[in-house]
């Protein structure tokens, strides 16, 4: 017990690391699927960029260059996630796993033509990544009991992206909830058909919302490459574009609540880290693949509708046909 | 009338490769983690461009990028009528079991594992005794009294591995603490450096100061979070002490790239033995590695007690305890 107080804060500060990504990547998912285009391909694009960030940064030395790469490759594969099916109607699944394996082989591909190192990136020098910030007073706050390590410890000492994540967060919501562009983004992706009729255009806003959703993958995947690892290496996200969709499902498509799934997910993966045996009274060590898993479990139970109940835009996944 | 003559040309060339490749065809299969792993797989493929270079020879490979391609893998090249096959990995014995009966007249060797087949070699390396000599280093190097460990997938043989460190931190300091994790239970675990780097901060913020990574490309986020912070890490199979001079303390290096080109060699000479072949300190299968990148880094101290110890082991006065002739460590 007392060496889970010792290592409560350790804990907290690696939730947040490991929660960053999915939480760029699920605000992503969240601008596109309220606008009715369903997003599996949020993976494909934190690859890409991840790689086209690491690339980019080794070459021109300079971490805001990759993030800009990151972020235009992001951008470009969801255009084409946009054009399949927004002008071409195609079907949403089929087009995000298709970007999903072409990220997959093309990073490596072209990785290895490149720089020639079997598909990773040249590791990067500290120009070339978002270092770790400390926050005003944060070392002269450090013995202040309780506030102190909260603040030192937790909240200071990341990299400038991470406190982009969490400014995201009530941004996305003033967007969706407090803007025009916000109401219309929600109404497209409920009843694309009133929309239309108020004069609105819905090819339009829903290209708007998958640029949106670009971009934010975009941070996504440079946050891996070049801000908590150092280059690129071969399906570097791991899944973690699939557990930011739960993440997402499991939020009931809200901002505040995705943080939370996120913080919640994020917790998951840290546990097993920081405390490698765990033991429960009448189980035993409790194995790693459960906490892996359990974002998953979560997800499911609640789509089953045992936690309330994850009620998708109503246009999900459906073209809009104008009428003629 | 060109073309024509270009044709006949490319036609007898073509004759002539085929003809040649059909004397002698070798082969060699890569476990997940890939080519340029910087590690383990890195080492075999040092190996096998070493046997071109010096014989001319070109060989086939093939990168094993998810589970279901391991038996179809070693099947097409057979049916291809490529021999040797080298195939790397542990993960690999299971579908080499199955295929390399159906080809009697095929040579085939595998890296890391035991398969008791007429017509396998079997080679694997003592890591315990290796891994023994860079804990002895860790232990001496740690002004804190704590170092981690960084395995790959959770698997028998990185339990050896861990096993060998720790009784050699123990060796170095019997009071020393050793923080130990495993990244993963599925093969994602080999290349998941970002999930690598996360535990390194874990262990140094735990109090480790040296910490050793035996987890193929996974390592290579260890060892960046390790010079990141200011600390000392140990790199594994290949010699990593470039990557970060003055943070790599040294590197458990085990000799990957020696096997594949002696069993490339033998069998082009005719003169591939099969069976069970382990590679220990005394073979300089495995080792320490020091060069220009790390020699600042290791006392001559140090270096004398490494060198005691491994003679040592090699005379038989220190056991050190093989994880997997028991599945068990006495000292964890």
């Amino acid at each position: 017990m007392e060496d889970f107080l010792i290592k409560l804060p350790l804990l907290l500060d690696s939730m947040i690391r490991l929660s960053v990504p999915l939480l760029f990547a699920a605000l992503a998912g969240l601008f596109s699927e309220r606008s009715g285009i369903f997003d599996i391909s949020l993976e494909g694009k934190m690859l890409g960029a991840a790689f086209a960030a690491a690339a980019a940064a080794a070459v021109m030395d300079s971490a805001l260059a990759g993030l800009l790469a990151g972020i235009l490759v992001s951008v470009a594969l969801a255009l084409v996630h946009g054009f399949a099916s927004i002008t071409q109607r195609g079907n949403q699944i089929v087009s995000g796993v298709a970007i999903n394996f072409v990220a997959l082989g093309l990073t490596v591909l072209l990785g290895q033509a490149w720089f020639s190192q079997g598909g990773r990136t040249p590791q990067l020098s500290p120009d070339g990544r978002f270092g770790e910030l400390t926050l005003p007073f944060a070392d002269q706050l450090a013995d202040v009991p309780f506030l102190g390590p909260l603040y030192e410890g937790i909240i200071s000492g990341h990299n400038i992206l991470v406190y982009a994540a969490f400014l995201m967060v009530p941004l996305s919501w003033w967007v969706l909830f407090r803007t025009r562009f916000g109401l219309r983004l929600r109404a497209v992706g409920e009843n694309p058909a009133a929309v239309d009729t108020a004069g609105v255009s819905v090819i339009w806003l829903r290209y708007r919302a998958v640029i949106v959703c670009g971009l934010l993958c975009g941070f996504a995947g440079a946050y891996l490459s070049i801000a908590q690892a150092s280059g690129f290496t071969k399906d570097m996200t791991a899944g973690r574009g699939f557990i930011a969709l739960a993440a997402l499902i499991f939020a009931k498509w809200k901002p505040v609540p995705v943080m939370m799934a996120c913080l919640l997910f994020g917790l998951l993966q840290a546990i097993p880290i920081q405390y490698p045996q765990i033991s429960l009274p009448g189980i035993g060590i409790v194995p790693g693949q459960v906490m892996q898993a359990l974002p998953y479990v979560l997800t499911v139970v609640l789509l089953a509708g045992f936690i309330g109940k994850a009620i998708p835009p109503k246009a999900g996944g459906v073209p809009y046909v104008k009428e003629r | 009338m060109k073309l024509k003559l270009f044709a006949a040309v490319a036609a007898a060339a073509m004759m002539a490769t085929s003809a040649f490749a059909a004397d002698f065809k070798p082969a060699l299969i890569f476990d997940m983690g890939g080519k340029f792993d910087k590690s383990f797989n890195e080492s075999a493929y040092n190996g096998a461009e070493k046997f071109k270079a010096d014989t001319g020879i070109e060989y086939a490979e093939f990168e094993v990028t998810n589970a279901s391609q391991r038996e179809q893998a070693i099947r097409n090249f057979a049916r291809r009528g490529h021999s040797p096959i080298i195939v790397m990995g542990f993960q690999n014995a299971e579908p080499l079991g199955t295929v390399a009966p159906q080809f009697p007249e095929t040579e085939f060797a595998i890296i890391d594992m035991v398969v008791d087949l007429p017509n396998v070699r079997s080679v694997v390396f003592n890591e315990h005794e290796g891994s023994y000599l860079v804990g002895l280093l860790a232990g001496m190097k740690s002004e804190t009294g704590t170092v981690g460990f960084v395995g790959g997938m959770d698997v028998p043989l990185i339990r050896k591995f861990a096993c060998g460190y720790v009784q050699g931190v123990k060796a170095a300091d019997a009071e020393a603490k050793v923080i130990q994790n495993m990244t993963g239970e599925t093969p994602a675990a080999w290349n998941d450096p970002v999930k690598g780097g996360e535990i390194t901060k874990a262990q140094i913020d735990g109090g480790a100061d040296v910490v050793y990574a035996a987890a193929g490309g996974t390592g290579v986020g260890v060892l960046q979070k390790a010079a990141d912070e200011g600390k000392f890490s140990i790199g594994v199979d290949s010699n990593q002490n470039y990557l970060h001079p003055g943070s790599v303390l040294t590197s458990m290096v085990k000799r990957v790239d020696v096997a594949v080109y002696n069993a490339f060699l033998d069998a082009k000479e005719g003169k591939f033995e099969t069976g069970f072949n382990a590679l220990g300190l005394e073979a300089d299968g495995v080792g320490w590695a020091l060069d220009d990148n790390n020699a600042d880094l290791v006392s001559d101290e140090m270096k004398a007690a490494v060198e005691k110890a491994k003679a040592e082991i090699i005379a038989g006065d220190i056991a050190v305890h093989d994880y997997m002739s028991s599945d068990s460590c006495p000292v964890m």
